[in-house]
């Protein structure tokens, strides 16, 4: 591994910025390292040497010819989820229903990536569909958490944390329906990053849950993340429910908030997220993070929010409501998989053949129980009462900022579990998400930075912010990062065990 | 079906009241489509007006077209409708594979516009009132062509060939409350309503309302219950009818139709059929196991959209004098009775009357005009009044010229025979045919005396004071003229010449 992978991206822009090292430099020692690596973790889907190349050239060549950056991260490397549209790759999502399938048209993220001169290495792995808890579901094999080989790295993201955890890419994107983002982070002890809802362009994400899903930025610092926020989050008139605000200035206070003072913030703990089913590891790291946010100044107090607890079902109305129409154009007319069209059967028995073969087992369970849920005689029950919790938790949410400035929580209750252990227990698998799912229903800011280890393995700290204050997270956030690495011993992700590289 | 499983349409009427509810779908002519930005214009080669969105490819979102939100409620308004303060769209979920996404974006139980009604005038001057339920906008889906079967229908068809155009057109559906009381007028109130509504639609030039191209397409829902009972019999829907006459003939035809079934012990099947054009008859659809299940839901990639009163209000005052306001003040400014007023109506000739006067022409002249010569001209080329190649300008400048003498009437005709063959504007045929009126009467003189020369016993009349005699010579005269004297000024030459 070369010392440029280990950077980080606010590093990586700067000595490009200065010509200490050339963006192709750079771009091409991530593509060594996933040449090296990736054959264990497998975070990657497609990798797309000659564009990242050409991409970086570009970049090399507008410093060359004396023009300004393009932004603050121009010629960074990044891994993008497979669930964004990139024209010229396959955007496949994880599923086979999907698999040779080349979009026309860049996601609007994509687009705003491009424009900044963010290198794309490739798209990265993820469960089916973004349904999942451990990129178990992904048609095309799991990822693996570089801090345990024969451990989930979260999901349905677990691709993006894994690259970045594996050193494959100092910078990835992920997008979050039910902690997608957060989770991963935090099971790999790597920063991510759900904005408020309406943010961060849907154009071009292919959607799981439409009122839910929201991209963000992956990375492996405070400080990263909130860059690359800034270079992907702004109003889109292409999606309708993008909100025409300015974006929060997320790098500024990042940049306050690693002055290490927290003076003046009130910091609620969330209590229903502690007691039976949260490893005491993990209990014992958020009882330290809290603490550290005390001893920053921080003032600490306790927050019921009893919604909270109906937040999981309600979740699992809502969502695969919304997939299981969302995922009705998977029919085989227009593109994508084809099975059985032979002349003989009618175009019903194709669509029907090719869901049955192209969906998992996760995506068409989750179709069912949307299926289900949406029924005439079952709408008012299911839906309909899943979103009147909607309306409770946003006045749970309402009712503690008018409190606090931001909440806390652990960001999932356990750390990263074995490849395996959870498959045959969706209920089990669905738990990972308990503490993430609130901030998607009620569309606030929330993210999750490492903060500590329980057995070896990274936990992670939430930190929910009210919608459009996105930058309350980042200072409190940046102000624990740099505390957490004093105290510790420099940065979790420095204890990531060295991978086995393939030569 | 044949005829024989038919009631006689009197007995069907002496012994049940027919129900009626009309569904109409009109796709906006908006430039753009309901979503996206692609063109709405009819036709194209398959799947040229297609983009990610109206695909529906993954990842692609709809936008809302603000001016398919403006026509709708200017329908709304014009239909008498409150319009909601805010309302939804929603997913109607279906497989189909001429729909993108295998769903319809719509809206469901909450329409921008609800509650209104429509005034409607029958042949006989009779007027109904028509109650809607609803308006509401929705898009479009792609059409399918089955290719290889015998009757272009799916069934028996070797493959299917499937173009989006279309998809994503943008839609009002106009829904009415049930309509009941109508009898034996069941048919006509249901030509007359859809007929009415195209008039409104056009006025408010929001569709091109063809129906023949899809424009415009109205589903007839028609139920029969016995005289008396008290509640509604079992409604068939009868779709694919494309013309007006055709929503008459398929209410009849089904009345007909469910009073056989319904006479003879059966019960109605609640099913959705076909109007055939051809036959005038309806056949079922292909029938479902189950009832359909849309499972609606609110779209969750669209906000609401809550027209404020200011805008509505706005759009009030953008509204166009409508189809029956403008009869009405035609009739009374005109001075029409009630039989001409629907003559003129019937031909479809009071916006071509109204501008040939707007043009300059005393209104009487004009409408004469339209209804006797251009009319029977449109019925000798067997096309509309609105089609013949003339414009009411130049009816109107034919008429100035009759009114200044330089035409007489039957120069006029010719002149109008000439700009209906293309040989230009009015005044160009006059000049090119040659058609002046003879006003010289030194030449007029010459002509009276050859003619008084050649029927000395007429002039003998003349001159002993038999004044009704002189039109002998005055025939003589304009034939000699070739028509292009005024017979009035010539007459009096004649009674001149003869020192009568």
């Amino acid at each position: 591994m070369t010392e440029l992978t280990r950077l980080d991206a606010a590093d990586i822009a700067a000595k490009i910025a200065a010509k200490e090292v050339s963006a192709v430099e750079v771009t091409q020692a991530h593509l060594d390292r996933i040449a090296a690596v990736d054959h264990a973790v497998h975070a990657f889907l497609h990798v797309d040497t000659e564009r990242a190349l050409a991409a970086a050239k570009a970049v090399d060549d507008n410093a060359a010819a004396g023009l300004p950056a393009a932004s603050p991260l121009a010629g960074v490397p990044l891994a993008l989820k497979d669930v964004l549209t990139m024209q010229g790759a396959p955007t496949t999502c994880g599923s086979k229903v999907l698999e040779n399938w080349q979009p026309p048209y860049d996601a609007t993220v994509t687009q705003r990536l491009q424009a900044a001169g963010v290198v794309i290495l490739g798209k990265t792995n993820m469960d089916e569909f973004a349904m999942g808890s451990s990129t178990e579901n992904s048609a095309f094999g799991p990822t693996r958490n570089p801090w345990d080989l024969d451990r989930i790295p979260g999901g349905s993201g677990g691709g993006s944390s894994a690259a970045l955890a594996a050193f494959e890419a100092p910078l990835a994107i992920g997008t979050d329906t039910g902690g997608s983002i957060r989770q991963p982070g935090a099971v790999t002890g790597t920063v991510g990053v759900k904005p408020t809802y309406g943010t961060v362009s849907r154009f071009g994400l292919v959607a799981f849950s439409s009122s839910l899903d929201q991209a963000g930025p992956c990375a492996r610092t405070v400080l990263d993340a909130a860059l690359l926020h800034e270079v992907i989050a702004g109003h889109d008139p292409l999606d309708s429910t993008s909100i025409d605000a300015p974006v929060p200035p997320v790098v500024a206070a990042a940049l306050e908030g690693a002055n290490g003072d927290l003076k003046g913030v009130k910091v609620g703990v969330v209590t229903e997220f502690a007691g039976d089913g949260y490893e005491p590891g993990v209990a014992e790291a958020f009882t330290a993070a809290v603490d550290q946010l005390r001893a920053l100044g921080a003032e600490i107090v306790e927050v019921s929010c009893p919604s909270f607890d109906l937040a999981l079902p309600a979740y699992y109305l809502i969502a695969p409501s919304e997939a299981s129409s969302n995922l009705a154009r998977f029919d085989a007319m227009r593109y994508g998989l084809r099975v059985g069209d032979d002349a003989t059967r009618s175009a019903e028995e194709v669509m029907s053949l090719t869901r049955a073969a192209g969906f998992g087992p996760e995506v068409k369970r989750r179709i069912i129980l949307g299926t289900y849920a949406l029924s005439a005689g079952y709408y008012d029950a299911y839906y309909g009462s899943a979103q009147k919790v909607r309306t409770l938790i946003m006045r749970d949410f309402d009712a503690a900022f008018a409190s606090v400035d931001v909440l806390v929580s652990p960001t999932t209750p356990t750390t990263a579990f074995k490849i395996g252990e959870r498959t045959a227990d969706p209920m089990a698998m669905y738990r990972a998400d308990l503490c993430t799912i609130p901030s998607n229903l009620a569309g606030n800011a929330a993210l999750s930075v490492p903060c500590g280890l329980s057995d070896g393995l990274p936990v992670g700290l939430q930190i929910m912010s009210p919608a459009l204050q996105d930058q309350r997270g980042y200072r409190v956030a940046a102000a624990y990062e740099v505390a957490r690495n004093a105290a510790q011993g420099g940065p979790l992700i420095n204890r990531v065990p060295e991978l086995e590289v393939a030569h | 079906m044949t005829t024989a499983e038919l009631m006689d349409y009197a007995e069907v009427i002496t012994r049940f009241d027919p129900v009626l509810g009309l569904e109409v779908h009109v796709e906006l002519s908006t430039a753009t489509k309901m979503f996206c930005g692609c063109s709405n214009r009819f036709g194209g080669e398959p799947n040229t007006h297609v983009c990610p969105t109206c695909l529906g490819l993954p990842g692609s979102l709809p936008v809302v077209n603000a001016v398919a939100v403006e026509s709708a409620i200017r329908i709304g308004l014009a239909l008498n409708c409150e319009i909601a303060p805010w309302c939804r769209f929603a997913r109607k979920n279906y497989f189909y594979p001429d729909m993108p996404k295998n769903f319809q974006t719509s809206q469901y139980d909450e329409p921008i516009a609800f509650n209104g009604y429509l005034d409607v005038t029958l042949d006989d001057g009779e007027v109904v009132r028509v109650q809607i339920e609803r308006a509401h906008m929705e898009e479009d889906t792609g059409k399918s062509l089955h290719v290889g079967g015998a009757t272009g229908r799916i069934h028996g068809a070797e493959h299917s060939l499937l173009d989006y155009n279309r998809a994503g057109v943008p839609l009002i559906e106009i829904v009415t409350k049930t309509i009941e009381g109508t009898g034996e007028r069941a048919p006509e109130v249901a030509r007359a309503y859809v007929s009415t509504l195209r008039d409104l639609l056009q006025a408010l030039d929001v569709s091109d309302v063809r129906m023949d191209q899809g424009s415009l397409r109205c589903d007839a829902n028609v139920s029969l219950m016995e005289r008396g009972a008290a509640e509604f019999g079992t409604r068939t829907e009868t779709k694919n009818v494309n013309s007006l006459r055709s929503v008459e003939r398929a209410v009849r035809f089904e009345m007909t139709r469910q009073a056989a079934i319904l006479a003879s012990g059966g019960s109605i099947l609640q099913e959705t059929r076909h109007f055939e054009e051809a036959s005038g008859t309806t056949r079922a659809g292909r029938r479902k196991e189950t009832s359909e299940d849309y499972r609606y839901f609110p779209e969750p990639d669209l906000v609401p959209i809550a027209p404020s009163a200011e805008w509505v209000q706005e759009l009030r005052g953008t509204l166009p004098e409508l189809p029956a306001e403008r009869r009405k003040r035609v009739q009374a400014e005109w001075s029409l009775t009630d039989l001409e007023l629907r003559d003129l109506v019937n031909a479809g000739a009071i916006d071509l009357v109204a501008a040939t006067a707007d043009a300059g022409a005393p209104p009487a002249e004009a409408r004469s005009w339209w209804m006797s010569y251009l009319s029977q001209q449109a019925n000798a080329r067997g096309v509309d009044l609105g089609a013949l190649p003339i414009t009411p300008g130049q009816v109107a400048r034919v008429i100035a010229l009759v009114a200044d003498g330089a035409l007489t009437n039957k120069l006029a005709r010719d002149v109008v025979d000439g700009v209906l063959a293309g040989e230009g504007e009015p005044d160009h045929v006059v000049e090119t045919r040659g058609l002046k009126v003879v006003s010289d009467d030194s030449a007029l003189y010459a002509a009276v005396d050859e003619a008084l020369a050649a029927n000395p016993d007429v002039a003998t009349k003349i001159r002993e004071g038999k004044h009704a005699a002189a039109g002998a010579i005055v025939g003589a005269v304009m034939k000699a003229t070739q028509g292009q004297a005024d017979a009035k000024r010539v007459r009096e030459l004649i009674l001149t010449r003869c020192g009568a």
